[in-house]
């Protein structure tokens, strides 16, 4: 196995953030089925082993590739920009960011489903636009714009995890 | 059109001796065995013809061990010495065990797991488990006429690392070859799958006697793919059975129990129960040995509303999976129903009301997982015709984590990850100087340590001294197919190796297995031995097998001098063989599986090559 391949190489798809998801999830099936550790259940301990690290590996290589943001900072990161240490993000995206926290919080505790799940809607939106936008500035014949992507992946970050958290107050007024 | 061929890695294109394989329901009131006969799943009875084993031990006076349905006869005349639902027991404390004030046991509080005190002496729930496995698989062999190259055991999908290492070493002190522990609703999902030729979403609902599951799987052609699992590990039928119980004392105003009276009870609270499925109303009656006579009816109405509490305890988790799932409850295609308890109408009432749907009962629900778990381990023992080939995609349940600064939790692999999976995360020390690093493991979803499983603790020396922060730790959790954990801790900043791995262990470590079956061994005839070495026989032929195929099939993949050393130890090993030194056969075995690690590894890459070039020759008509 070869370990310094990259997760793009290992399913031979080109390094891009646009991709065909069901041609990828594909190709998973296919490379698993020859290493999977149950196809090798019945063979010695070395190829059993050989069958787990291939796995993992085949696993971990799925799972980043297969959700955008995951695959954006895997891109970013072969690229060499730490996602980490991206630019300060604007101040009205913070602000915005401060406002819908507090607003999931107000509205979890008074029990507001309905007012809930219209934020959750304009989220999903907001980071809809956000995901494009991710695609032309990492795809871009030329000239890729890796940093202005490291600030669009810095601000999705924020946002899925507020995502994450309506949810949950979602998850506790049904509870 | 015709499409080139290519066999998988070690399916062997010509016929080989087929392999006994067994799958076996370890269940918390039911086990079971089953196996691949002529391509049908099928359930091995006893001589009597019951295919139901009760889970149930007696370790009885002078030193008499009875498994079943003899040693259920015994519950209400020796409770203390009669183990009904050791399931539950399995991995887990004394404070982990509900009602445990009610039950008869004479419990020791130990490191990692309970123990039973017996009039056998001090039993580990996993010894009790092993007596179990022991009766199938003798059944199995009985029937099989043979020795078993191997078996897949059954666990609830919601088992933790330390129930699942438990229920591993129970299989291991019955002399099992654990094929794979594989989730009791995805057993089910695989039985019903074939069956039915089922695709699109499916959720299995499994609600047996101690525990529930409930598993939402992609079933597409040739592909069981779990997106989420979630359950309760300490919910089931016996928690019905004890409302019953409850509610009885209370109506007939009974006095504190005596351990046989208190077993007598629950058994009539059961089949009160279970009458209720098929009745609007069941009597209960019963002489107790205090002299005190009950007789009261309980009716479907006041049955429904004592246990609906439990029912509810069900729908939380199963609403929690399929939002893990990220599905609605529409695009579920059909509900699976799995375990006796199912079997409630206010079960089937609950779930199809979740579910908008009616749900499945045309499988057995007390036969499904074993029959599933049958076509497992035929297909893991290298059984499998091309064309009944499938792939199966598993999760673990539960988060796994570290414990750091403040008692919290990081977590390192989330719940609903895809297993096989590996997970590492760098840490670093607190204080100047710290040469030691306290490594501690937990499992579960909760933000406070405390509110966790603690798994393992561990840790690392020899960390050279640095200034707080400097040091750089890298913590590596590894899970396999069978969702066991392993974890190495090593310091990555000095050249200077600092290193540990640990596989958890509750209670029983290994060299306690290996004391237990030892024992085992010096206390077992001449039939044991002859046993043991026909077992490594079937092992050494079933090596030399995969390597003769794999050499009929990549011999090009080696080079003269390494396909030259391969024979030599071809030969070492198909010497031996035909001795009876079974530690010879062992060497020979080994020295074989490393002389052949480079050629698997190139046969290996060589296959998944095959597989991504696979799109393209399918696209080019031959
Ligand atoms: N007709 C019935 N009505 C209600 N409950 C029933 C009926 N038949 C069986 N049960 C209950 O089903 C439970 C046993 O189911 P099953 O054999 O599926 O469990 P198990 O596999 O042993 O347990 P688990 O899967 O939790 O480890 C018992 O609690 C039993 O009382
Ligand atoms: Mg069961």
């Amino acid at each position: 196995m070869d370990f310094s391949q990259d997760h793009f190489a290992l399913f031979d798809l080109p390094r891009r953030y646009a991709q065909d998801k069901s041609e990828l999830e594909r190709l998973y099936h296919e490379v698993l089925a020859r290493v999977h550790p149950d196809k090798h259940a019945h063979l010695g301990d070395a190829q059993r082993r050989l069958a787990m690290q291939w796995a993992t590996r085949v696993n971990e290589a799925y799972q980043t590739l297969r959700r955008p943001l995951s695959r954006a900072q895997y891109l970013l990161q072969l690229a060499g920009v730490d996602v980490e240490k991206a630019r300060s993000m604007p101040a009205e995206f913070l602000m915005q960011q401060m406002e819908w926290r507090q607003a999931v919080a107000e509205m979890s505790e008074a029990g507001a489903v309905a007012e809930l799940e219209k934020l959750h809607r304009r989220l999903k939106q907001e980071m809809e636009e956000q995901y494009k936008r991710l695609q032309s500035q990492l795809d871009a014949a030329g000239d890729a714009s890796f940093h202005a992507a490291a600030d669009t992946v810095r601000q999705l970050m924020f946002q899925e995890k507020l995502l994450g958290e309506i949810d949950d107050a979602l998850e506790a007024t049904e509870a | 059109m015709a499409l080139l061929q290519i066999s998988e890695p070690g399916e062997s294109t010509a016929p080989h001796e087929h392999r006994f394989a067994v799958g076996i329901d370890l269940g918390t009131t039911n086990s079971l065995v089953a196996t691949v006969r002529s391509g049908m799943s099928v359930v091995l009875s006893d001589e009597l013809g019951r295919s139901l084993l009760p889970s149930v031990v007696c370790y009885g006076p002078q030193g008499v061990l009875s498994v079943g349905f003899e040693a259920q006869t015994h519950q209400a005349v020796d409770p203390k010495n009669t183990i009904v639902s050791v399931k539950r027991f399995m991995g887990r404390g004394v404070k982990d065990i509900a009602h445990i004030e009610t039950m008869p046991y004479d419990f020791i509080e130990a490191e990692g797991m309970v123990r039973l005190r017996t009039v056998a002496g001090v039993k580990s729930p996993v010894e009790v488990s092993a007596e179990i496995l022991k009766v199938l698989k003798a059944r199995a062999e009985a029937a099989l006429g043979g020795v078993l190259a191997g078996a897949v055991i059954t666990v609830p999908a919601y088992f933790d690392d330390a129930q699942r290492q438990a229920t591993k070493d129970a299989a291991l002190l019955a002399g099992l070859n654990v094929l794979r522990l594989l989730n009791e609703p995805t057993a089910a999902a695989i039985a019903y799958g074939l069956d039915n030729a089922a695709e699109g979403i499916y959720a299995v609902y499994d609600l047996g006697g101690g525990t529930f599951d409930i598993s939402i799987l992609k079933l597409s052609k040739g592909i069981f793919e779990v997106l989420s699992t979630g359950g309760d590990s300490a919910l089931g039928g016996d928690d019905f059975d004890h409302r019953v119980y409850c509610w009885i004392i209370e109506q007939a105003d009974l006095q504190p129990l005596s351990h046989s009276d208190a077993r007598l009870l629950l058994t009539r609270a059961r089949e009160a129960k279970e009458y209720l499925t098929y009745h609007g109303e069941a009597p209960i009656t019963v002489r107790l040995g205090s002299g005190e006579y009950v007789d009261v009816k309980l009716s479907t109405e006041k049955f429904s509303e004592i246990t609906r509490t439990l029912v509810q305890k069900t729908l939380t988790p199963t609403k929690k999976a399929l939002r893990d799932a990220g599905l609605s409850v529409a695009e579920v295609n059909g509900v699976v129903m799995v375990g006796g308890s199912t079997r409630m109408p206010q079960i089937q009432h609950a779930v199809g009301e979740l579910f908008n749907q009616e749900p499945l009962n045309n499988l057995d629900p007390d036969k499904v997982v074993a029959l599933g778990a049958a076509t497992q381990a035929n297909l893991l023992a290298g059984n499998r015709a091309s064309n009944e080939d499938w792939l199966l995609l598993d999760v673990i349940p539960l988060s796994l984590g570290l414990e750091t600064m403040g008692g919290l939790t990081e977590k390192i692999i989330p719940r609903n990850s895809t297993i096989p999976v590996a997970r590492a995360q760098e840490f670093t020390t607190f204080k100047d100087g710290q040469t030691a690093m306290v490594i501690h493991v937990v499992q579960g979803e909760r933000e406070l340590i405390a509110d966790c499983r603690s798994l393992a603790r561990f840790e690392l020396r020899g960390i050279p001294p640095m200034a707080a922060g400097a040091a750089r730790i890298r913590v590596s959790f590894q899970v396999d197919a069978d969702g066991l954990l392993s974890v190495s801790a090593r310091e990555l900043t000095s050249g200077h190796e600092a290193r540990v791995e640990v596989k958890p262990s509750y209670g029983l470590s290994d060299d306690e297995i290996a004391g237990m079956l030892k024992e085992g061994f010096t206390h077992a005839s001449e039939d044991a031995f002859r046993r043991a070495l026909r077992e490594a026989q079937v092992e050494a032929q079933r090596l030399l097998e995969a390597t003769q195929t794999a050499l009929a099939e990549d011999a090009g993949l080696l080079s003269m001098l390494e396909r030259a050393h391969i024979d030599s130890c071809v030969a070492r090993l198909q010497a031996v063989l035909v001795g009876d030194d079974r530690r010879a056969i062992d060497a020979a075995m080994a020295t074989l599986n490393q002389a052949t690690g480079e050629f698997a590894a190139r046969r290996m890459n060589q296959s998944v090559r095959r597989a991504l070039s696979g799109r393209k020759i399918s696209e080019i008509q031959i």
